[in-house]
């Protein structure tokens, strides 16, 4: 089936969410749509699918214009959508799931479950998925879930496959399993649309390459090209990748953690026996796919939650069983990982945002009568300094841009000395000159002197900015090592692997990312460009 | 490759972060009425014009009913294909004569014979507006702040039972007295709204459920100390006596009105409560909790300090009202007491959508269409729940702000929305 999208714009508003866009995905051909959150992929994804009604342009399946008014209908015409977050029902199996909404009824109209697994087995001997049809989601790993998602689209006879950043959940190895699948079904002639900002997969997979930027289609690629050449057209100009820093000059200063157990509402473990130190002027990163209670700890160490056992001690203090306030007070510094619910009030000025946690002491109130000059005087500082893009300090914050959000919470917690500063996501979401702002500004902090945090999913951001590099698995800190370690034992130890087996295995095993670089790099030695 | 040097930071899509992932069990305390909540928040969102219209369309949709109920225009359309125009003459005249004899009970009486008596309306207005302004005012610092306070039924009579008790039992001089029953109202009504407070910053509890049976124990508890004891007259009604001269709250404009210093005082809290939630650390701590509970315990704000501390507030005003209403009007106190004051107080506070200002303008309304009834119902024979009618439909466009805008063919404000919100 050959899909084509012509002149395709989508309005919001003002806003041009897409701006005429032409693409022709040809069956049996991976196609990567490449561009920075916000730039209008899925906007157009949402428009294919039949989510939004574009304002302009015209669908063709076949060379035949089609209208979907829904889902369902683009469904029907042949495409399916793996969304980012997974539309399952955690506590259905893996059968009840892949045909919900299209259930395989008999007599009575019951539901054919048998007719069902079947489904599933035949779906998953094709491709070799190895998905257990009796299964409960919530009992399946991330990787084994998205599966289960693709099920659902070829249970649906899906000939052109959408993937919203598949990636961004799975680990290395799972990502690999992934990319084979990817390859197995373009071989069938399924033709597959992997929507990505990871220039490191689209090079490793992608046939074509088309690269968007803010709403328009600014350029196509191949995978020859280098990460460096698909950023600049990704962004508009050239950007560095990687961080500046210098090797980690160790200061007074010293955070530790030892016999840390959090546990959540059921009385589950999510922090079990976490125990690490940094000192100052280093940068520990704690990595760890999604959900493996990097949150939890943060959140312990901030005295959001109270931990059941162990302690955590700042430069000789005790803070378990402080309040959040008394914390912050003695030299805390956090961003949380979901800026919009924990780090940002949407509705306030970015100048209340700013003071949020200082706002009841001097210099920005007196008593309890606040100096508003003071705080406008003070916010415009802090803009300037982090460089906020904002009409005004007075502007509302949802009406800045993720980055500009960021910025903020970055002033407001680096806007006094701290003797630890804490980020979990501090990137997520941002754009590639935000994220260069941010990564300098924590390395500053870092060369500073403070003990610096950094919580992040990401790999490149783990290797980039971590001097020191422990991973989180299930609750426990499964190792910690040097921050030059190799990606593919980084990688293991996410999935669960102790460090001296995962650098084994990883030696054995190259994943196909890890492959792709190499060979990157040879080429790269080879024709400097 | 082509490259357009562009500046990366200017206007982008708005799209939500790739991923939220797993939240941990913070979820788990967020309050199951989060739909009760976001009505909330939309009527407090709408605009000013939404509101105004809110209340034409009112007085529109009230004009019809008035002329179905009336008389004339019945029994001129038992021949309206015959004689059109009498019909619609008959309604003008009885819809016009409503809303006339409305006004001249509520504001002005321009047939009254001296200017004394003809001014007197308005000042009726603002004593039966005294009281609302309190209890909203209240509320709305609640609603603001994330909690939907029902209580201030409860609260009001709580606050006017322990004004009632110094009123008629102590004997102090003249200011102390009234201060005493005044500083005895607030304190009884702090202490009343508190128990929800409390008991939702320590246990979870629903401050809607707790407020609602609140107002019930307040209501029983007075009827209980009205007939039985120190509030009891004697006799069977359950009635107290009337205050003591000195406890009463002195009248503005002497005998001929009976408009108080309560109004005075209630004009003074709308400025106090302006300055707390606007220029205050306590107000900004108030705002924050109430629009982002997350990032404000993030901030170090102790989030259940704050619901304490705002239903004690609120329960301080309401304590007020009901100080007002017993010490400036009433002088005795029953059961009824309170009459629907608390209830309409939710009203007036999401009609003014919680900001002092919007608060009293909106209970010099109420205020109005409750002066002015009883003499739409003598002269006009206008029914007097007419004015009932009016509220409800008033509350029913307040928290429909699509309604309204597409009666009145309003442009609908909502900027485009996070472009992934139905992807993510």
């Amino acid at each position: 089936m050959k899909l084509e999208l012509r002149g395709i714009t989508k309005r919001f508003g003002d806003l041009v969410a897409n701006d005429r866009i032409d693409l022709t995905f040809e069956p049996g051909r991976i196609h990567a749509l490449l561009g920075e959150n916000g730039a209008g992929k899925s906007t157009l994804m949402n428009v294919l699918y039949g989510l939004y009604t574009p304002d302009e342009g015209q669908i063709l399946v076949n060379s035949e214009p089609v209208e979907f008014a829904g889902p369902g209908q683009a469904m029907a015409a042949g495409i399916g959508m793996v969304h980012q977050h997974f539309m399952l029902v955690p506590v259905f199996t893996v059968a009840e799931n892949v045909v919900l909404g299209h259930e395989p009824t008999g007599p009575l109209g019951l539901i054919g479950l048998d007719r069902a697994r079947a489904l599933v087995r035949d779906i998953s001997a094709r491709f070799g998925f190895d998905v257990d049809p009796d299964a409960l989601i919530e009992d399946l790993p991330v990787g084994v879930q998205q599966r289960v998602e693709i099920i659902k689209a070829l249970s649906r006879d899906a000939e052109v496959l959408i993937l919203d950043e598949p990636t961004a959940v799975l680990t290395p190895q799972e990502t690999d399993e992934l990319i084979e699948i990817m390859r197995q079904l373009r071989d069938a002639g399924t033709s597959i649309v992997f929507i990505t900002h990871k220039l490191r997969e689209v090079r490793a997979i992608a046939d074509e390459i088309t690269v968007i930027r803010r709403g328009k289609v600014v350029g196509t690629a191949t995978a020859q090209d280098t990460e460096a050449e698909l950023a600049s057209l990704m962004v508009g100009r050239a950007v560095s990748l990687g961080v500046e820093k210098a090797p980690a000059q160790l200061a007074d200063g010293e955070f530790t953690v030892s016999g840390l157990v959090v546990t959540d509402a059921v009385g589950r473990r999510v922090v079990d026996d976490v125990g690490f130190t940094v000192r100052g002027g280093e940068v520990l990163a704690i990595a760890g796919v999604q959900g493996n209670g990097q949150t939890e700890l943060t959140e312990a160490i901030l005295g959001l939650r109270t931990p059941i056992a162990g302690s955590i001690v700042l430069d000789g203090t005790e803070l378990t069983g402080l309040s959040v306030n008394d914390v912050l007070d003695s030299g805390v510094g956090f961003v949380p990982e979901d800026r919009s619910t924990d780090g940002l009030i949407g509705s306030f000025s970015v100048a209340e945002n700013i003071i949020l946690d200082q706002h009841d002491r001097p210099p920005y109130a007196r008593g309890i009568a606040m100096d508003l000059r003071v705080v406008r005087e003070r916010s415009e500082a802090f803009v300037e300094e982090f460089d906020v893009r904002t009409p005004s300090v007075e502007a509302p914050i949802s009406t800045l841009s993720g980055g500009n959000q960021q910025k903020v919470v970055l002033a407001r917690e680096m806007s006094r000395p701290l003797k630890l500063f804490i980020a979990s996501q501090p990137t997520r979401g941002l754009d590639v000159g935000s994220i260069e702002f941010v990564h300098k500004r924590i390395v500053a902090e870092r060369d500073h002197g403070t003990p610096v945090i950094i919580v992040s999913t990401e790999l490149d951001e783990v290797m980039a900015l971590a001097d020191r590099i422990a991973v989180m698995y299930r609750g426990k800190i499964i190792g910690i090592v040097g921050g030059d370690v190799d990606r593919d034992v980084l990688g293991l130890m996410m999935a669960g692997v102790a460090p001296e087996s995962a650098e084994q295995e990883a030696a054995e095993h190259p994943t196909l990312l890890h492959e792709a670089d190499v060979i990157a790099d040879d080429q790269q030695s080879e024709e400097p460009s | 490759m082509t490259q357009e040097p562009e500046n990366p930071e200017s206007p982008v899509v708005p799209e939500q972060d790739p991923g939220t992932g797993a939240r941990g069990n913070r979820d788990a305390t967020r309050p199951d009425d989060q739909w009760l909540r976001d009505a909330m928040h939309r009527m407090l969102t709408s605009n000013w014009l939404v509101t105004l219209l809110a209340i034409v369309a009112a007085l529109v949709i009230s004009g019809v009913l008035i002329a179905i109920a009336d008389e004339d225009v019945r029994e001129a359309s038992t021949y309206f294909f015959a004689r059109p125009l009498d019909t619609v003459s008959a309604a003008w005249n009885s819809v016009a004569g409503a809303y006339a004899s409305l006004f001249r009970g509520a504001v002005f009486d321009f047939q009254a014979p001296t200017l004394a008596r003809a001014i007197r309306p308005i000042t009726e207005t603002m004593v039966a507006a005294t009281p609302l302004i309190f209890a909203a005012l209240g509320l709305g610092m609640g609603f603001r702040s994330g909690l939907f306070n029902i209580g201030a039924q409860g609260q009001v009579l709580m606050g006017a039972a322990a004004a009632t008790y110094v009123g008629i039992t102590w004997s102090l001089p003249v200011v102390v007295h009234v201060v005493m029953a005044v500083i005895a109202a607030m304190v009884v009504g702090g202490l009343w709204a508190g128990i929800a407070g409390f008991l939702k910053a320590r246990t979870g509890a629903s401050e809607v459920i707790v407020t609602i049976m609140l107002n019930w124990i307040a209501i029983w508890l007075v009827t209980y100390l009205l007939t039985t004891t120190v509030l009891r007259q004697g006799g069977s009604r359950p009635i107290s006596p009337a205050v003591g001269e000195n406890a009463r709250l002195p009248l503005l404009f002497g005998e001929g009105f009976r408009l108080h210093w309560g109004f005075l005082l209630a004009l003074g809290a709308a400025a106090l409560v302006w300055w707390l939630m606007e220029r205050s650390t306590i107000g900004f701590k108030f705002r924050a909790v109430g629009a982002n509970m997350d990032a404000a315990r993030t901030a170090g704000i102790n989030v259940n300090m704050i619901f304490v501390f705002v239903m004690v507030t609120a329960g301080i005003l309401a304590g007020l009202g009901g100080a007002a209403q017993i010490l400036g009007t009433d002088k005795t106190l029953q059961a009824g007491s309170a009459g629907s004051i608390g209830f309409d107080a939710i009203t007036v506070a999401l009609l003014g959508r919680s900001r002092p200002l919007g608060t009293v303008l909106a209970a010099l309304l109420f205020g109005a269409l409750r002066a002015g009834s009883p003499l739409m119902q003598t002269v006009s024979n206008t029914p007097i729940d007419i004015v009932l009618v009016i509220q409800a439909v008033i509350v029913l466009f307040i928290a429909a702000p699509p309604l309204v805008r597409s009666i009145f063919f309003l442009p609908s404000p909502d900027r485009p929305r996070r472009v992934k919100e139905v992807a993510a």
